[in-house]
């Protein structure tokens, strides 16, 4: 049997990420001043990806593709990458876990998310799933000697494990029903035969499997207890790099492969949609610690990108996918916020930030009011956008409970702003922007505001 | 220590030359371009973006001064508002008066997949709001010259913000673009109230935040539904011409209700306003009285009359009942209150009652009464908010009770508040009187017992007025008063001169404004008087040739 040698051009972007990371790993173990060196790896990595010949197009047989639907995951998953390590620089020296796998374990990471977002193939799905989620349990656990930082490390291991299970279990059964790991052949065995009991069993289970690392209701539960544990850099990079790519792997599979049972899996999503909109905007309103806030925050607009996949157009995966692309910019924004200030990350250490530090406290509101959804910001175009897509699919109805729950958001939201700019800040807290972390507050500030403007020059 | 101070004031001092020759540069650029366009035909320009855009940039600019420069921060916001008034007049002048169709025109392509245009123009509705905004800033940035001075810097970027916003809005024709304004003007209103309000200032911005929000989404998810019924639209114009089913247009009518009458606001989400306009600050409460509640109106007249007719016909008594109870709940509060702002707070509720009033009636009195008692609205009401504030600015309490006797002390202010009063009141010869009695015109035409009913709110409307006169200027002096300044100064006698030409201009004269209207309101009556009637095909019309 002569197998032919693979393209390897399509696959050529996780290759160079892997091979990086890699060689990053090896060089910091004899590397005496370590910062510098995962940065450089990046950059490095960066750079042959725009120098390097890259095609569209499918390859291992059929397994794995890049198309435009994966290069739009890919540039939200480097652009993460790269936000969080301009964050990360002087913030884990600061945190003492400055360890030399923290950057390539990043970059392991993102190359497992790449994968998820360009496989067609359930096998090549899960193992990027897992090289992503093994690399993030790791990252959670960074500060190795704090209490919270492991407590959230095993509750992420334990849950995330479980999912995993399920999930592959979905695809178990997925697998005897249609006897193939293909997704498109999945697709054409379904389309053929229609609904069955045990299909509609594997669809629930892979279903709970992607809301696990979507963040969505009701498997929710890891996500306060991490993002409030996990290293600040480190929260801001999984609120963002795993969820998309649960979406990207939701949008693959689904649309492509599970497409036959559209009416099955739309209830599904509908439920997951209102219920993280309606657990993540409520439970946020009563928080105190901004990391958990946010987390919250993060488990609603789950349900709001939610509603593109509910709407089972095209125009809703699009506009899932400008979602999250917006979601990223003001998200990562206001983690950079959080990790300039050095502080337990109450809410009240926000009092008064506008008299001492006008910028920094501008910056956040922008990104707050991003986050509520109001214009002329990005995070209006982008629920807009979903919104949009959702009436049109005929779920009106869904889109007024989703404005009810925005409306709610708005309280914790504004929460912070009335914090900086309406109370007397009761003790000065330090405020640390290095230069790093401000150019990543400045890419996502202007990125917030010009989308918010002119969104054509991003969106599709 | 201060030796390191000193250096870096120093610095700051040399950045702020040519950020104070850009700021000068800015509106004598717009002035001098206005010029050219207008005596020598140089150079043509867009009229309505300059008027949103000048406002805004001039807050970015002062975003940018070093935060010293409190001084340099007003001229510069007074110069910016003064010379987006200057560049408003030709609205007024070259106001084209017998045609209904939108003029000062500017159109292009926004965010093409969406098909959202940029698409700017005023017709005879909206022109006059946007010479109110216009006005109105430039006193809201002259009543706040000594009475805000902390953070001086964002308060006036902030101002500038919610003016160009607020002409935004007037000038929308994109639904999209009108949503845009609608929504960008919570934040700096939100600061607004919140940072510089009076002492429940956190409950009174976050509870009108609220109230705004939740309305302008469900008017959100109507502008959706909309666009897809117009086959994918938002443009205002064409969307006039769309007739939409009838149960559709009931829905959409309520959605549009919610966003516009938390604006106005109608009787039962009235709520948020007493405690808003109590606590924000004078210039705050001026703009929120003054135009901010009239965009609620104009959405209406903008957008659920002529969108939906039919709907509006059927739901027209529904609304005439609110306005009622407005104008009459309203009133009676007032007669309870202890707090001089809240007291003209809730007047604002009654006043708002009448001009729904006037608008539901679906006659011209009515319309044209309507709008024309939006404008004396923001004029008389706005200026009774500058009087308080600069009466506040002296005396540093609200309460009716602490005063008495201010006549003796502030003569010239007394005099002042006089006439404003009687305005509010509607004593002919005053703006309020031609407002309030076309509106009754209009309400008696349309429903008896409506006009009867609302009549009896301008009796209550004298009462607490003159009640509030009476305790305030009147009665015994207070000795707590005695030597809390001195009368008004030539700035604030600056401020409401020109609210006190356009009473008595208004009041005898109304005509030049009237004539604005008439030929808008005439089309958007005859579009919803149409409405429901089966077209008349063009076979018929020859026929009848």
């Amino acid at each position: 049997m002569n197998i032919p040698f693979p393209d390897l051009t399509p696959v050529l972007p996780e290759i160079i990420l892997a091979a990086v990371a890699s060689l990053v790993l090896l060089v910091e173990l004899v590397a005496v001043r370590k910062g510098p060196i995962g940065g450089i790896g990046i950059a490095v990595a960066l750079f042959l990806l725009y120098l390097l010949p890259y095609t569209h197009g499918e390859t291992f047989g059929g397994t794995f593709v890049s198309d435009a639907y994966s290069d739009w995951f890919k540039i939200i998953f480097l652009g993460n990458l790269i936000m969080t390590t301009l964050a990360s620089f002087q913030y884990i020296q600061r945190q003492h876990q400055d360890f030399g796998e923290y950057y390539s374990v990043l970059m392991f990471a993102t190359c497992g998310a790449m994968i998820m977002a360009s496989s067609r193939d359930l096998i090549t799905l899960y193992v990027g799933l897992e090289l992503m989620a093994l690399s993030t349990f790791i990252l959670t656990a960074m500060k190795r000697h704090d209490w919270w930082s492991n407590e959230a490390a095993i509750k992420y291991f334990m849950l995330g494990a479980f999912s995993s299970a399920i999930l592959l279990y979905g695809f178990a059964l997925l697998y005897g029903l249609t006897t193939s790991t293909d997704i498109r052949q999945i697709g054409a065995h379904i389309a053929t035969t229609g609904p069955n009991p045990a299909l509609l069993l594997s669809l629930v289970l892979i279903i709970a499997g992607f809301a696990f690392k979507i963040g969505a209701v009701p498997f929710h539960m890891w996500v306060p207890d991490v993002y409030e544990g996990a290293p600040t850099s480190v929260t801001l990079f999984m609120s963002v790099g795993p969820k998309a790519a649960g979406f990207a792997a939701i949008g693959r599979v689904f649309y492509e492969g599970l497409g036959a049972l559209q009416p099955d899996w739309t209830t599904f999503f509908i439920i997951l949609s209102i219920l993280s909109m309606a657990v993540g905007n409520i439970v946020a309103l009563v928080q105190k610690n901004i990391k958990r806030m946010l987390a919250y925050s993060a488990i609603s607009h789950a349900g709001y990108a939610l509603l593109g996949i509910v709407a089972g157009t095209t125009e809703g995966l699009t506009a899932m996918m400008n979602y999250l692309l917006i979601y990223a910019f003001m998200n990562i924004g206001a983690f950079c916020v959080v990790i300039t200030m050095d502080c337990r990350n109450d809410l009240d250490d926000y009092n008064g930030l506008a008299k001492n530090h006008p910028l920094l406290a501008a910056v956040m509101l922008i990104f707050m009011f991003s986050l509520t959804g109001i214009p002329p910001t990005a995070g209006f175009i982008g629920k807009f956008n979903v919104f949009m897509a959702a009436v049109h699919a005929g779920y009106t109805w869904l889109v007024l409970i989703a404005i009810i729950f925005s409306a709610i958001s708005a309280f914790f939201y504004l929460h912070v702003v009335m914090n900086m700019y309406m109370k007397p800040g009761a003790v000065r807290v330090r405020v640390e922007g290095f230069p790093t972390v401000l150019a990543a507050l400045l890419i996502a500030v202007l990125a917030v505001c010009v989308i918010g403007v002119v969104p054509s020059v991003a969106l599709r | 220590m201060s030796g390191h101070e000193h250096a870096t004031v120093e610095p700051q001092n040399d950045l702020s030359y040519p950020i104070l020759a850009a700021l000068l540069a800015l509106p004598v650029g717009a002035v001098a371009m206005f010029i050219g366009h207008q005596y020598a035909g140089l150079i043509s320009y867009p009229m309505l973006s300059t008027l949103i855009f000048l406002p805004i940039f001039g807050a970015v600019a002062i975003m940018l001064l070093p935060k010293c420069k409190t001084g340099l921060m007003r001229w510069s916001a007074l110069c910016v508002s003064t010379a987006t008034f200057i560049l408003s007049l030709p609205l007024f002048t070259h106001f084209d008066r017998s045609t209904a169709a939108m003029q000062f025109i500017e159109r292009t392509d926004w965010i093409h997949a969406w098909r959202i245009q940029y698409y700017l123009g005023i017709d005879g509705i909206s022109v006059l709001f946007v010479l109110l905004s216009t006005l109105l800033t430039i006193l809201c940035v002259m009543v706040s010259w000594t009475a805000i001075t902390d953070k001086v810097k964002e308060f006036y970027a902030a101002l500038l913000l919610i003016e160009g916003s607020m002409i935004g809005v007037f000038c929308s024709l994109d639904l999209f673009l009108f949503y845009i304004f609608w929504e960008a003007m919570l934040i700096p209103m939100y600061i607004l109230i919140g940072v510089w309000g009076g002492p429940n200032r956190i409950y009174a911005a976050i509870k009108f935040f609220l109230f705004t929000l939740v309305g302008s989404l469900l008017m959100l998810v109507g502008i959706l539904v909309l666009f897809f019924a117009t086959g994918r639209s938002f443009d205002i114009l064409v969307m006039m011409k769309t007739n939409y089913p009838l149960t559709m247009q009931i829905w959409l009518f309520w959605a549009f209700f919610a966003a516009f009458a938390v604006k106005v606001p109608m009787f039962p989400v009235h709520t948020w306003l007493p405690d808003a306009h109590t606590e924000a600050p004078t210039a705050g409460s001026v703009i929120l009285a003054g135009i901010l509640i009239k965009m609620g109106a104009y959405g209406f007249l903008r957008l659920n009359m002529p969108l939906f007719p039919e709907a509006t016909k059927i739901l027209a008594p529904f609304m005439l009942a609110l306005s009622v109870i407005a104008i009459i709940y309203g009133a009676v509060i007032c007669l309870a209150q202890t707090d001089l702002k809240r007291l003209i707070a809730y007047s604002s509720v009654s006043h708002m009652g009448f001009v729904t009033l006037g608008i539901f009636a679906l006659n011209t009195q009515g319309v044209q009464g309507g709008i024309l008692q939006m404008v004396n609205h923001g004029i008389v009401t706005g200026a009774l908010f500058l009087c308080i504030g600069m009466i506040y600015e002296r005396t540093h309490t609200r309460r009716i009770a602490d005063y008495g006797g201010a006549a003796t002390l502030f003569p010239v202010f007394a005099t002042f508040f006089m006439v404003f009063t009687l305005a509010s009141i509607g004593l002919p010869g005053t703006n309020g009187f031609v407002g309030e009695f076309l509106i009754l015109v209009g309400g008696f035409k349309a429903s008896v017992l409506a006009g009867a009913l609302g009549a009896t709110g301008i009796i209550i409307g004298a009462a607490y007025m003159l009640w509030l006169y009476q305790k305030v200027f009147f009665v015994d002096a207070n000795p707590g008063l005695v030597g809390h300044g001195s009368d008004l100064n030539v700035r604030e006698v600056l401020t409401l001169i020109p609210l006190l030409i356009l009473v008595f201009w208004i009041g005898c004269y109304p005509n030049p404004f009237l004539g604005m209207m008439d030929a808008s309101v005439q089309q958007l009556l005859e579009r919803i008087a149409s409405a429901g009637q089966p077209p008349v095909s063009q076979t018929a019309l020859e026929v009848l040739k």
